[in-house]
């Protein structure tokens, strides 16, 4: 056996520049993600509709059956250009901006450019950009409080395995992972915010009164984390009885550590490496679960808009809520890749 | 090129499991099956879920005999048991009587356990069938990734690892958006159904496809395999005979575990107006317009919340049984 100083592990595996590696792999591999789902997107608005015989046009314009309305969209919109053209423009137009030209006026749409809502004719990034934060601030406390109660859970119930508290984590949790957000949302709000009038249940903005976004978010927030930290306390508590198995584990009790650090330095570490791979994954999931405590709450983000969308029919923002979502996840997987190659100088071998 | 692997399942090919039970008392014979029956038997909770999922079935299968027995079409509105003011129904608990053994449905009055019953038709058939398709595109695509490597493993592993993270619930609200109300000879919640469980099933195959290329890695190293090979034997044959039964552990309890969620997909779906439409009775759907009356009439969210909630934990239990009892390591 080598011996190893404490700074001798980023020596192993190269130090800075295989971080550096590292990192633009991720970037071009987050490049691709995106580069993808503008494609699904496109295809999901643009190219479905044309096979299964409904005309997008009709679908902007909603009920009008008017011959002339429908041609006007038509040509506003490039609808009648070859299918490539119109990818080319919709690529173009969220990286630059675009020109919409119909009627003898043309309109500058700016970069980037997700088109006009077809209900109120408002540009879709506006809408899109105040919304965000709202979505954003629900998810990142969620992921907090998730962490926190499924890596406490499973850990704790891993050490003490068979024990009362082992049991009851595990039953709690089984049954976490059974009960759907807007469920336990819709009870949670009935009983501690109408009934019991602990916490806010009418959203603020955060910029408006800390206080009172923050009360009105403790429900949302431990709602959706309630389901996930459910799901992570079962995987943590499976990892870390497995690796609490390992032959290593064994040797750094029989050197003599104090079982604190043998637990800390040696099982909490390899413990960690699956999980987070795992929240990377989650995070898209995370946007779903989102969605449905949005509505449940009635929070004012993407998710709350794109059902409203989706009832009225106002494609380019339904188009505009999944793109600049699925890119936030793609972000956000990025920075957890990111982070977890500097923690986890193994991960940069791979 | 290894893709990140990160499950609780059993990642131990069958003739394993036979191998470490041999220790035990009687050397005869005995199947992987018969193996993982004997184990499921002393597990209590799972054999409660398996049960309940059986009699789930049940009363999906027999909906139409059910609610005729007992007299209440879902589709009725019994609206003199409705409060004219409140629009919620007369009596109390949300007017449960040993009429109505779950009460009415506000604003009309259908009766809530009928509309229940024949919820479970939609709930079940879309978790099962969407189960059905990602199991078939995964283990295909699984298997050939794993067995034939090269750049076929790095197309399919790379489509896997994308779709994982790709935020599903989004695409699949936006996709059944623009599908149109008629399709191939359907029509309103049949191609509702029909995309829901294509796209369900579709989101679900990287996850399956993930456990079948791992073990498909490891098994065509194994020696039985080799000597298949030395023998003549055919890709096709190997493939088939050799590998694919090997597989199917794992694959029943990625299955198993894989229903419950796409069952809560499927609500959640009709939680947002998405999914199957009323006056067609969907747990989802009542859920959704139970929102609007959950001061009022709070029976009327709870009854579709619980039947969910005891449905996706049926076959979690049962899930986890069978995981536990296809495990060869006995652990958990």
């Amino acid at each position: 056996m080598t011996p190893r100083f404490h700074w001798g592990v980023h020596r192993a595996t190269g130090g800075p520049r295989a971080v550096l590696t590292y990192i633009i792999r991720r970037l071009f591999a987050a490049a691709v993600m995106l580069v993808v789902i503008m494609l699904a997107v496109f295809s999901i608005f643009f190219l479905i509709p044309k096979w299964t015989g409904v005309d997008p046009a009709t679908m902007y314009v909603g009920k009008q059956t008017d011959a002339a309305a429908l041609e006007g969209v038509r040509e506003k919109l490039g609808l009648a250009d070859p299918i490539l053209v119109q990818l080319f423009e919709f690529f173009k137009g969220i990286l630059v901006g675009r020109d919409y030209t119909g009627g003898g006026d043309t309109y500058h749409c700016s970069a980037p450019c997700f088109g006009y809502s077809f209900k109120t004719e408002q540009a879709i990034w506006p809408i899109l950009a105040d919304r965000l934060p709202v979505t954003l601030g629900l998810a990142a406390g969620a992921v907090i409080i998730w962490l926190l109660i499924g890596l406490t859970a499973g850990v704790v119930s891993a050490l003490k395995r068979g024990s009362i508290w082992d049991r009851g984590a595990m039953i709690l949790a089984l049954g976490g992972v059974s009960l759907p957000i807007y469920f336990t949302g819709l009870i949670s709000l009935a009983v501690f915010s109408y009934g019991l009038g602990l916490v806010a249940h009418q959203f603020t903005p955060i910029e408006e009164n800390f206080s009172a976004w923050f009360s009105g978010m403790i429900l949302p927030w431990v709602t959706l984390a309630l389901l996930f930290g459910a799901m992570y306390a079962r995987l943590t508590r499976a990892t870390m009885l497995e690796v609490m198995g390992e032959d290593y584990i064994r040797t750094a009790r029989a050197k003599g550590l104090r079982e604190g650090v043998v637990i800390r330095k040696h099982a909490m570490r390899s413990t960690m490496t699956p999980i987070i791979t795992l929240l990377g994954v989650d995070l898209g999931a995370l946007i779903g679960g989102a969605i449905l405590t949005e509505t449940t709450f009635s929070l004012p983000g993407l998710g709350q808009a794109v059902l409203k969308a989706i009832g009225e029919r106002d494609l380019p923002l339904i188009l505009g809520v999944t793109l600049i979502t699925a890119s936030a996840v793609v972000i956000a997987n990025l920075l957890v890749d990111v982070l977890y190659g500097v923690i986890d100088p193994r991960v940069r071998l791979a | 090129m290894t893709a990140p692997m990160h499950d609780t399942v059993p990642v131990e090919s069958g003739d394993a499991v036979a191998a470490a039970d041999v220790t035990k008392k009687d050397v005869e014979g005995r199947s992987l099956g018969r193996i993982a029956w004997n184990r499921l038997k002393r597990d209590k909770l799972a054999l409660a879920g398996g049960v309940m999922v059986i009699v789930l079935v049940l009363v999906a299968v027999f909906a139409p005999f059910i609610t005729s027995v007992l007299g209440h079409d879902p589709d009725v509105r019994n609206e003199d048991l409705i409060d004219p003011l409140f629009q919620t129904p007369k009596g109390a608990w949300g007017g449960i009587s040993s009429e109505h053994l779950f009460g009415v449905e506000p604003g009309n009055g259908r009766d809530i356990f009928s509309r229940i019953v024949y919820g479970a038709r939609i709930s079940l058939l879309v978790g099962f069938l969407s189960a059905v398709v990602a199991v078939v595109i995964g283990t295909v695509l699984g298997i050939l990734a794993g067995y034939f490597g090269g750049w076929l493993d790095a197309v399919i592993s790379r489509v896997m690892d994308m779709l994982l993270a790709f935020p599903q619930l989004l695409f699949i609200i936006s996709l059944i958006s623009v599908m149109p109300n008629q399709l191939i000879g359907l029509h309103g919640t049949g191609v509702r159904l029909l995309v829901m469980i294509m796209v369900i099933g579709f989101f679900g195959w990287p996850y399956v496809g993930r456990i079948v290329r791992g073990q498909t890695l490891s098994l065509r190293e194994r020696e039985y395999v080799e000597a298949a090979r030395s023998l003549g034997a055919g890709r096709r044959y190997i493939l088939f005979k050799e590998l694919l039964p090997n597989l199917i552990a794992p694959i029943t309890v990625y299955a198993t575990l894989m229903i419950p969620t796409n069952i809560l997909t499927e609500a959640a779906l009709g939680f947002l107006g998405v999914g199957v439409k009323p006056p067609t009775a969907s747990w989802g759907n009542m859920l959704s317009t139970a929102v609007s009356y959950y001061d009022s009439d709070p029976m009327f969210m709870i009854i579709p919340g619980l039947a969910i909630f005891i449905t996706v934990l049926s076959f979690n239990l049962f899930g986890d049984g069978v995981r536990d009892a296809l495990d060869p390591k006995g652990s958990r």
